[in-house]
């Protein structure tokens, strides 16, 4: 009986730190739940935003600190309480026997997410994460550890092969086999991973992110520009090649 | 569905292909939104109330889901009446093709405010305007909504029509002891149409976290936990005056559309429902009433206007 309004009491039974500015929380709370869908998490006080599950038994968050919501959880310790109310979106849809994952930044949580539910298929998924700098890649070991070929670019060069996410995805659509593709990042790089399929003629999954209000498609603040709701329509995006 | 029966509704002398209309502050941020609900079978859309200068809104929680409906406390966020204008301008030209008229939502902190944004708004050409003096979500910036009384509801009434040719609807609240008086007001003020009701005041309080909900504490209670109090306001309003009456409050299907018009109102608006069922709850609902009225033998939208009046 925790859920006695809208949202689950919980309480976060384990922080771990990815990097400079990007930390794991893992909550006493399960969720049924696809990948690619997201929860409003709410500190009282302080603010209420949506987050990607990273997993849903136990509700699993990456957050990267940007600004003063991130900060106050990030300030949270083991045991002390936070809020949440979801699933909220429609996550990835299973397609192709061998997906290519395209990461940035925190984009790899609910990618994580998704290359557990696609090895649990006949599906074969290749992840590549991007990111600015070395300090910026996380996830190398835990998508290890689900024993994926991982590929990594940085925009320096300084890990992995160096240059822009979609340009290094398109260097590997051309050395081996990829069905389809599966993206989660920033939106200049959702847009590369865009071009990118229909190029290939690739059919392709964006995950959008919008400021949001009520997460559930009745207040319209996160609107595209053509009315296509990031919250309820998405926050995943087809794009049929 | 039965050629026989027609939903066509006439409100105002304005044409809506059927009396279900998408209420203010429900998916009408953009002219994009607007049309998808067009085209999802709104009979006409009401955009997101605008105020004179931009707001940013209140932080977050904003809007809950409980079990017998929504509360929230949006904060009127809006990009400004000018800003607004464009978007209205924008959704007219999409929406000119479908047939589905256009009503814009005007709200101010004082009379004068609201016939200036009234004029910006109305150089947009919309079907009509409507006056949002019913909002319960600002009383801290903005005190008393107008619409708790009855000389002040009929003062901005007047500012309004005095500078703008377009039909006025007046927005009413149900947080009021007398729905009837404030409705005779503004009908003698000049409004050309009602609205009623705006949410009910409410709260919510998690007791683990031993505080409110909503950043802004109190809130507006929409959903079908409201259909009562709205049948009933729309009830003593139309008992109270001859102008039409647009019913919302926890409309979710095409019963609730057809109770609401044997309370007395011409269409019908509806809000929260598109928290079940998105955009499409329109055709829904459109469908069920024709569904109705084939089995009641209704064969216009008209007939049941007031029908529970006896
Ligand atoms: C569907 C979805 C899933 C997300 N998943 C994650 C995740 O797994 N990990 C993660 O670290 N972040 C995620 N985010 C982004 C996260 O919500 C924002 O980083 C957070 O709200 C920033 O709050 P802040 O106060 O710390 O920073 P602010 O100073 O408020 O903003 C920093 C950045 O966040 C954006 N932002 C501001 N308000 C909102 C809002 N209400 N909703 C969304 N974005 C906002 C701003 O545009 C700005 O770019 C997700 C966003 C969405 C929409
Ligand atoms: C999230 C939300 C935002 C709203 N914003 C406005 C608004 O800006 N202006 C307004 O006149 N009414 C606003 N309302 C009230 C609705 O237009 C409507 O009167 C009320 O929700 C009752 O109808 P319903 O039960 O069908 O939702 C809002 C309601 C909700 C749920």
């Amino acid at each position: 009986m925790n859920s006695q309004t809208s949202h689950f009491a919980c309480r976060i039974e384990r922080v771990e730190r990815e990097n400079y500015r990007v930390a794991t929380f893992t909550l006493d709370l399960a969720l049924d739940a696809a990948p690619g869908q997201f929860v409003m998490l709410w500190l009282p006080g302080v603010e209420e935003r949506p987050l990607s599950l990273m997993a849903c038994d136990p509700v699993t968050l990456t957050v990267a600190r940007v600004g003063p919501f991130t900060t106050a959880l990030h300030e949270r310790r083991t045991g002390e309480r936070v809020w949440v109310r979801g699933p909220y979106g429609n996550g990835f849809r299973q397609t192709g026997e061998h997906p290519l994952l395209v990461a940035g930044g925190y984009g790899v949580a609910p990618l994580l997410f998704l290359t557990r539910r696609l090895q649990a298929t006949s599906a074969h998924p290749t992840v590549l994460i991007g990111a600015r700098t070395a300090r910026d890649v996380i996830f190398v070991e835990r998508f290890g550890a689900l024993d994926v070929p991982v590929l990594v670019a940085t925009d320096d060069g300084s890990q992995g092969t160096q240059g822009l996410a979609p340009d290094v995805a398109a260097r590997a659509i051309e050395s081996q086999p990829v069905s389809s593709l599966y993206a989660c990042g920033p939106e200049p790089m959702l847009d590369g991973v865009a071009a990118l399929a229909r190029r290939h003629r690739l059919p392709a999954q964006l995950s959008y992110e919008r400021k949001m209000r009520c997460a559930f498609g009745v207040c319209g603040t996160c609107a595209r520009d053509d009315g296509w709701l990031v919250c309820r329509d998405g926050p995943v995006r087809f794009e049929e090649p | 569905m039965n050629p026989e029966i027609t939903l066509e509704t006439n409100l105002c002398g304005v044409r809506l292909p059927n009396p279900t209309l998408l209420a203010s502050g429900i998916l009408g941020t953009s002219a994009a939104l607007l049309e998808r609900v067009a085209r999802a079978g709104a009979g006409a859309v009401t955009a997101k109330s605008a105020s004179l200068e931009p707001r940013a809104g209140h932080p977050n929680p904003t809007v809950i889901s409980w079990e017998a409906g929504l509360l929230n406390a949006v904060g009127l966020a809006n990009p400004g009446a000018t800003a607004q204008a464009g978007i209205l301008r924008d959704a007219r030209s999409k929406l000119a093709t479908l047939g589905v008229p256009l009503i814009a939502s005007v709200f101010g902190g004082t009379s004068e405010e609201f016939a200036g944004v009234a004029q910006v708004l109305a150089e947009a050409e919309p079907d009509f305007l409507e006056l949002n003096i019913s909002c319960p979500n600002v009383g801290d910036e903005f005190g008393r909504p107008f619409a708790a009384d009855p000389q002040a509801a009929a003062e901005v009434t007047r500012a309004v029509k005095a500078v703008v040719d377009v039909p006025v609807i007046v927005k009413l609240s149900p947080n009021v002891a007398d729905i009837a008086g404030v409705a005779r007001a503004v009908e003698e003020a000049g409004a050309d149409a009602i609205a009623a009701i705006n949410t009910v005041r409410g709260m919510a309080i998690d007791v683990r976290a031993a505080r409110p909900v909503l950043a802004n504490r109190f809130g507006g209670l929409s959903g079908p936990a409201i259909k009562p109090v709205a049948v009933r306001c729309v009830f003593e309003c139309f008992a109270a005056v001859s102008i039409p009456i647009i019913g919302i409050g926890g409309v979710s299907n095409g019963l609730d559309a057809a109770e609401m018009m044997m309370a007395g109102a011409t269409a019908v608006g509806i809000g929260s429902a598109v928290y079940q069922n998105g955009p499409e709850v329109f055709a829904r609902i459109t469908h069920e009433l024709a569904t109705f009225m084939t089995e009641e033998s209704y064969r216009s939208v008209k007939e049941m206007r007031g029908a529970a009046h006896k």
